[in-house]
């Protein structure tokens, strides 16, 4: 057993738990985050990624135990209030998404994305980026669209900032 | 239509909680006490089971209980069921081998369960099970058809002699035969349709509770169809009965047709829940998705087409082998035989057909419906067929389309379908003009000049959907009617819930329903709530699969509709000094027409339940239900049309174009609509060029994760350029067709009728990898 503090989506975390704990457990099991989904076993699908210290990592294969103290952000910690993230609301906008199982491993993998690019983007590079997400729904197209479409809000906000 | 009516692109109401990670799957529920279950399955394809010793895991830590198949069989567990009855050409009833829940004494695919931990967490369930022991005693396996149907194979199921299921056949024969024997030209094909792993993203999982004060039981499982899982858990398996047990399909992460079949670990949840008086959960892995989901397609046929000299069609003679796996699952008997051999006219007049479809068991994974579900095996063998056809009868391979389609309408097929509607022409027409057809020969130049070659290849597809008229499928077969219920409530303040026997998982009904709501009553669909998959809230309803939601599913919810608006209308009237015939809803208000008087809505509903004045004789309240029993099949239809690029170098394929043209009736939301061909287009490509399910000769799985099994990525599919063309369905009140299953149907055909157009002959099977058309193109070489 070992004793690891975190933050998780802004909150200070501390959990004592088996070595063997992956992180997706100690956030779906101990922290309730249910968000965050497992759709494979081979740290293929990206269905559990999530942000550790703001990049993109699939929780499935990072034990808790290796990241004392880091911060790590969950599709439930992106949207401020009722306030989606713009790459929420590209998704919604258009239908990124249909059953919604991968979708928050999308969603946390292609804002590390657009955030790597500087919301540079074309649809290929979209394509190639995104080969650790598997969607078994929407055949990619309107993940693409919405990625992109999010890229050009998220420099919006930006700028705005 | 209103901003948010029949038609809109409305934004998904059920979206907010998918994005934001509030969704509610099975494995999200947590309940006091819960349990954990890991199953124990077999190594081998084959083998007796000489015992189980568990003494050893039961004293590890956290270890509620073992329970074994023995136990299931002492219990008196039922045997799982197929539910559609088949029989061979003989008039002798399909023949099938009993599949227990857990095996006691033989197994039969790698993967099959022989027993379960529960324990208190997952990790200490998984631990214990590996000091389980179980002692095999291995035999030899079959993993091919061709294996199990050879002389002297060895034999899964007694009942079964020979390993066959069943030995069926569609058409007439000898007409068949003599058509043949009058034809100009005789086109043959012999083709593979690969075996598919299904994989929705969320692992099937089930939590079972059971209520001893009550004796009653909840399941929360990953179903398409509730209420079929909770009828024939009840009926078949001993575990339940119907009014003791709730059946909860919360938000289901895909189907696919996968999440149709009740599965033996959710049984055995069910029943160990009651067996250790704890809640049990199981949640699947991919791994055992990979193992245990019921696998698709897996056919072998030979196939024949004959033509007059003015190249229409004569007839069409095929012989399919269909692989069952080790059992028959809950509907597959029906897949390559009433979903198969009844689309094999296509979109053409084809005078006489005889199909034969054998099916066989073999030590593998079991083989059921997988979206289209027999449509996408038909649809490739007869556009491979006519792509073939066009090539060997030098006709251009649009114009041998056309000269052959059905024009008029109804029309009857050979093989029991009776079309209702369709405009074939115009659909290929549309795919023509989009692909530029015309300039595909100067594109081909082009990629030569640059050392690539280019392919274009068509599928002109058809689907029987709307499943299904429930008279018809009895007559054939079917253990089921497959009708669709619907009760749509009027709250006393006029906000609406409808209540729908179709479950979602995936395909945006919570918006699509309310859409049709919102349009008849001229309101938004925030005013409504769209419930489902629950058998405690809804009465009955026969599930999500076939694309039968909007056609059949809707339909019911549009007869609710018609009887609530009757009421509230002779309410409304009645209120207003009206005459009842002159009560118009719009806006939702209800006027009398041609008059500035109205009455709101939520007044007539307040009227509806104070019941302080209505017209006399009338029951207060405000609430309908309604079945829909289909009264024919429906039959979308499309033209695709594939090019491709090849790297002769290196054998990779580029799709560099997809232009799909459906025509699927009366769309209610286009955007949800193109997002559901959008993902079939993705299936079928994934079975076209990269997905396979590969057994070795001994029966073990050697594509049992995402690491050996191709599943189609972001970067493997380009966007695609979908659009429809309308002949409204006449078969029901909304003109819907359905949508779910076209992509998947209609596109591996196109897929590989361009890569053969490329390499210049037929010689390629699915999935067509790169390593496999280099192959086929260094065949070309040493035969030039």
């Amino acid at each position: 057993m070992s004793t690891v503090k975190l933050t998780v989506n802004g909150k200070s975390v501390s959990a004592t738990v088996e070595d063997r704990t992956l992180l997706v457990h100690l956030l779906r099991e101990n922290l309730n985050l249910t968000g965050t989904h497992v759709g494979c076993d081979t740290s293929q699908c990206g269905a559990c990624i999530v942000h550790i210290d703001g990049k993109a990592v699939k929780s499935c294969t990072t034990l808790v135990g290796q990241i004392d103290g880091a911060n790590v952000t969950t599709i439930e910690g992106i949207a401020k209030g009722d306030q989606l993230h713009p790459m929420q609301a590209a998704f919604r906008d258009n239908h990124g998404l249909q059953c919604g199982y991968c979708t928050p491993g999308m969603i946390m993998s292609a804002i590390d994305i657009v955030n790597r690019h500087a919301g540079d983007l074309d649809e290929e590079t979209v394509r190639h980026e995104l080969e650790g997400n598997i969607c078994r729904c929407t055949g990619y197209h309107n993940i693409v669209k919405s990625v992109l479409d999010a890229a050009g809000r998220m420099k919006v906000a930006q700028a705005a900032e | 239509m209103g901003v948010e009516g029949i038609g809109a692109r409305v934004a998904r109401k059920e979206d907010k909680r998918f994005i934001t990670g509030r969704g509610r799957y099975v494995d999200d529920v947590k309940i006091v006490g819960l349990t954990h279950a890991h199953f124990i399955r077999s190594p081998h394809a084959h083998a007796k089971v000489k015992g189980i010793d568990a003494s050893a895991a039961k004293d590890m830590p956290g270890v509620v209980d073992v329970l074994t198949a023995q136990q299931l069989v002492d219990d008196k567990i039922g045997n799982l069921i197929c539910g559609w009855a088949v029989s061979s050409k003989d008039g002798t009833p399909m023949k099938m081998g009993a599949w227990p829940a857990m095996a006691p004494d033989t197994v039969r695919f790698v993967g099959q369960a022989v027993a379960v931990v529960i324990a208190e967490t997952k990790n200490q369930a998984k631990d214990a099970a590996e000091a389980v022991v179980v002692t095999y005693e291995e035999l030899p396996a079959v993993s091919s058809m061709t294996a199990a149907l050879a002389s002297g194979a060895p034999q899964l199921h007694p009942e079964a002699p020979g390993n066959v299921v069943y030995d069926w056949a569609i058409g007439d024969e000898k007409l068949t035969n003599d058509a043949f024997s009058k034809a100009a030209n005789v086109v043959s094909l012999d083709l593979t349709n690969n075996r598919l792993v299904p994989n929705a993203m969320e692992p099937r999982a089930a939590v079972a509770e059971y209520d001893d004060a009550e004796e009653h039981f909840t399941l929360h499982t990953t179903s398409q169809n509730p209420h079929v899982a909770r009828l024939v858990l009840s009926a078949f398996y001993n575990i339940a009965q119907e009014h003791k047990l709730r059946v909860i399909a919360p938000d289901v992460g895909g189907g696919f047709g996968s999440k149709i079949f009740i599965y033996p670990e959710e049984m055995v949840a069910l029943w160990a829940s009651k067996k250790v008086r704890r809640p049990v959960k199981w949640t699947g892995d991919r791994t055992e998705a990979f193992l245990t989901d019921a696998h698709g397609r897996d056919h072998i046929s030979h196939a024949e087409m004959a033509f007059d000299a003015n190249n229409r069609i004569l007839g069409l003679r095929v012989k399919t082998h269909a692989n069952f796996g080790a059992y028959m699952s809950l509907f597959s008997s029906s897949v390559p035989t009433y979903l198969y051999a009844t689309l094999l006219s296509g979109q053409y007049n084809i005078p006489t057909i005889y199909a034969e479809v054998m099916g066989v068991y073999t030590n593998t994974t079991p083989v059921d419906a997988y979206r289209g579900a027999g449509r996408p095996e038909a649809s490739y063998l007869v556009e491979r067929l006519m792509e073939t056809s066009a090539r060997q009868l030098k006709v251009d391979p649009a114009e041998l389309r056309r000269i052959n389609f059905v024009t008029q309408f109804p029309h009857q097929t050979p093989v029991i379908m009776a079309y209702d509607i369709g405009d074939f022409g115009a659909s290929l027409d549309a795919a023509l003009k989009a692909i530029d057809y015309a300039g595909f020969p100067a594109r081909k130049a082009k990629a030569k000049a640059a050392g690539k070659l280019r392919g274009l290849g068509f599928s002109c597809y058809i689907e029987a959907c709307g499943i299904a008229p429930s008279k018809a499928v009895g007559s054939l077969g079917a253990g089921v009617g497959l009708w669709e219920s619907a009760e749509v409530r009027v709250n006393p303040v006029g906000t609406i819930e409808v209540l729908t026997g179709s479950h979602s998982h995936g395909q945006g009904h919570e918006t699509t329903f309310a859409q049709l709501v919102a349009d008849r009553l001229g309101i938004s669909v925030d005013q409504v709530q769209i419930v489902h998959g629950d058998t405690d809230k809804v009465q009955f309803g026969m599930g999500t699969y076939g694309s039968r939601s909007a056609a059949v599913g809707m339909s019911a919810i549009f007869k609710a509709m018609e009887k609530v608006e009757a009421k509230a209308k002779k309410i409304a009237a009645h209120l207003l000094e009206a005459s009842e015939g002159d009560i118009v809803i719009e806006n939702g208000e209800f006027k009398v027409a041609g008059t500035d008087k109205a009455i709101a809505l939520p007044m007539v509903a307040l009227a509806a339940y104070t019941a302080h004045n209505l017209p006399d004789g009338m029951e207060p309240g405000l609430k309908e239900g309604a079945f829909y029993d289909p009264t024919n099949f429906t039959f979308p239809a499309g033209a695709y049309i594939c090019e491709v690029e090849i790297d002769p170098g290196t054998g990779k394929t580029d799709i560099v174009d997809f232009v799909a043209v459906d025509d699927f009736g009366r769309l209610i939301n286009p955007m949800i609509v193109e997002g559901q061909v959008h993902g079939g287009l993705a299936q079928g490509i994934g079975q076209a060029m990269l997905e396979s399910a590969i057994y070795d000769d001994n029966g073990q799985p050697v594509t049992a994760s995402f690491m050996d099994y191709a599943m189609p990525r972001a970067d493997d599919v380009p966007s695609f350029r979908v659009s429809h063309t309308t002949t409204l369905c006449p078969g029901n009140p909304l003109g819907v067709k359905g949508c779910g299953e076209a992509g998947a149907i209609g596109s591996s055909p196109a897929v590989i009728n361009a890569i053969t157009d490329a390499l210049g002959h037929n010689k390629i099977e699915m999935p067509a990898t790169p390593g496999r058309v280099w192959e086929a193109l260094q065949l070309q070489q040493a035969a030039e």
